[in-house]
């Protein structure tokens, strides 16, 4: 088991009070695994890869814990994790084609992060090299400023730069969000090919593209409003969903092919809860068509089928 | 209803303007009455440019366009208003498009003031709730409040409902779509749907190609500000001619179908060979010597055109 997250339970503070950010989130990424994690804006995917690896104020650490290859991470202690990032878990940003420093050539950057992980560069440079070709970038770039290089090519380089230590979970924040489609797929066919080249061991892909998830990813987990909605295989969560929320939000996707005139897609009604006080009880109930009295009890998380976990009442009733 | 002819903008770049860019060369193609026409391209084919353009926030640098019988290049500063009581834009940050300082309901009060004068407050504010109503939202839970106590889509839908408020016949959406969440941007896409089925012609922005085919009859595909190919949806999705094309139908995700790995051709960071000849040069897997030349589009078969020699020009 690459990562086991139990009852992870992180906030923000403002000034009007907690916002609840995320609220017992429990899961597992085996070895080897991609995880796709998806859901609207303001879901709390973001915070829950952010609070994997950087958890910093605003944000509040409440409570849960995190183990990585068997060892506990001290994600609640800033200063404790600076030995555990980008050794053993490293992050892709959002918006990472305006990550890196713009006054410093390329090559120099990264000789510059290396060492201030007290490392040596030209020891790390044939495996930096080697992975350059693995993306296609040309040598060259490490002589580049940022600007002389396109969105796409920005994003790869700061893909290469986020593994060059062999972390073994990646999370992908929003990586192909900005592209264009041809990059967009050219990326993700990399995180894949990332994988499989031992650059990392697990992944997380965060993306709210669920298309771009059942090209790449293993399994994919679902959230809404801070709170797991659904995690199963790929093909099980497009083909059989359990959860309304994610049935919704799979019916809701235009496909190529598809026309209004022939037919007709429904989007989700209402909108999701403000965090800062957040509905008792499952937060999808005020938008569910299901709901039912049960539902203003927090629904469990449970194993319904081998590998396929649901927070519904509607489903989990029985077996609860 | 419009009618776009051989636009052309050139940006002039470089120490003291030496150098010119074309952001849009050559651009030709109409929009009936009634009808959604997407305008497909990645960032840098100069799909905004022609939605500004059209929408006379931008001057023209060579070409026509027509709406109707007003020739929009030619606009006076009092004639101005006139044009934006027909035409009316939406663009992609509804966060942006707000003055965070006021009330959203702002943007009404600025129509109201500036072209209907003359109605008075009651009679104005059933007009707004009729607009608001139009576009899906209860007038009651929106109106009165702050942008940033709305959701993208609702704010995106007041931007809408004050472009009816306009009795517009024409409307720009460009990439109106691409900030929103899955579960309300088909809402509004199902929105735009019924607005065209009142008349209203749209030029529908988007790099996304699921939504284009979604929502419209025919699409543009623009690349490095040329057309690549136009025609009727059906065509331009289900039998792509020119390679650019397929190259971008092949790398939409798609949720019933995996990637084909070999497809995909990026972008050259350092395209050559395209200041006179095909702009797809630089990518192109087929490219030849005639590529040397611009191609132009050729209607290849009914309201399908294609610019590649490859396809109008087999045997040379």
């Amino acid at each position: 088991m690459s990562l086991k997250v139990e009852n992870l339970t992180v906030y923000y503070q403002t000034l009007r009070g907690d916002v609840q950010a995320l609220e017992d989130v429990s899961f597992e990424i085996a070895d080897g695994e991609i995880m796709g994690l998806a859901g609207e804006s303001g879901c709390g995917k973001t915070t829950l890869a952010h609070s994997l690896i950087y958890l910093s104020p605003p944000m509040k650490y409440v409570k849960g814990s995190v183990q990585l290859d068997g060892r506990n991470l001290p994600v609640e202690r800033m200063q404790d994790m600076v030995s555990f990032r980008c050794n053993d878990i490293s992050i892709i940003p959002q918006y990472a084609m305006n990550a890196l420093n713009p006054i410093r050539k390329i090559g120099k950057m990264i000789e510059e992060l290396v060492e201030a992980k007290k490392m040596d560069f030209e020891a790390i440079k044939p495996e930096l090299l080697r992975r350059l070709d693995l993306v296609k970038l040309p040598r060259e770039v490490l002589d580049m400023y940022p600007i002389e290089l396109s969105g796409g090519m920005k994003q790869r380089m700061v893909m290469v730069i986020s593994t060059i230590l062999n972390p073994s979970l990646l999370i992908a924040d929003e990586v192909t969000s900005a592209l264009d489609v041809a990059s967009q797929k050219a990326v993700a066919e990399m995180l894949v090919e990332f994988r499989d080249q031992d650059c990392t061991n697990s992944m997380i892909v965060v993306t709210h593209d669920i298309s771009i998830l059942y090209q790449i990813a293993d399994s994919i987990m679902i959230m809404y409003a801070g709170q797991l909605a659904e995690k199963a295989s790929t093909k099980t969560i497009i083909n059989s969903p359990r959860h309304p929320y994610t049935k919704m939000l799979i019916s809701s996707l235009p496909e190529i092919g598809v026309k209004y005139t022939d037919k007709r897609l429904e989007g989700i009604p209402g909108k999701p809860p403000l965090l800062l006080d957040p509905p008792i009880g499952c937060r999808f109930r005020e938008r569910c068509p299901l709901a039912f009295d049960k539902c203003e009890e927090v629904p469990p998380f449970i194993e319904i089928e081998e590998n396929h976990f649901v927070a519904c009442w509607k489903e989990t009733e029985d077996l609860a | 209803m419009l009618k776009l002819d051989k636009v052309t903008k050139t940006y002039r770049i470089g120490t003291f303007g030496s150098k010119e860019l074309h952001a849009v060369s050559d651009v030709s193609f109409d929009i009936k009455d009634g009808e959604v026409v997407s305008l497909i391209g990645e960032s840098g084919s100069g799909k905004t440019t022609i939605g500004k353009m059209v929408l006379h926030l931008t001057p023209i640098s060579s070409g026509t366009i027509l709406l109707d019988e007003t020739d929009v290049s030619a606009l006076k500063e009092d004639e101005e208003k006139e044009y934006y009581r027909t035409v009316q834009g939406v663009f992609q940050d509804p966060f942006s498009s707000y003055n965070p300082i006021f009330k959203a309901d702002r943007i009404f009060e600025i129509i109201h003031d500036i072209f209907y004068p003359d109605v008075d407050e009651e009679a104005w504010k059933e007009k707004v709730h009729k607009a608001l109503k139009d576009v899906g939202l209860n007038p009651e839970h929106v109106l009165d409040k702050f942008p940033h106590q709305l959701s993208g889509g609702q704010l995106q839908r007041f931007l809408i409902a004050r472009a009816l408020l306009l009795d517009i016949k024409f409307l720009v959406a460009d990439e109106i779509i691409s900030m929103l969440d899955a579960s309300t941007r088909i809402d509004v896409l199902n929105l735009l749907a019924e607005l065209k089925k009142k008349g209203l012609s749209i030029l529908f922005i988007t790099h996304d190609l699921s939504l284009a085919n979604y929502i419209s009859e025919r699409a543009v595909i623009l690349y490095r500000g040329c057309i690549a190919e136009m025609g009727t949806t059906e065509k331009i999705f289900n039998s792509p001619r020119h390679p650019y094309t397929q190259m971008l139908i092949a790398s939409v995700p798609r949720l019933d179908q995996k990637w084909d790995k070999a497809v995909t051709i990026e972008e050259n960071s350092d395209p050559i060979g395209y200041e006179d000849g095909c702009v797809y040069y630089g990518r192109c897997p087929l490219a030849y010597e005639k590529c040397r030349e611009r191609p132009v589009p050729v209607e290849i078969d009914t309201d399908h055109f294609v610019a590649c020699w490859k396809v109008t020009d087999p045997h040379t």
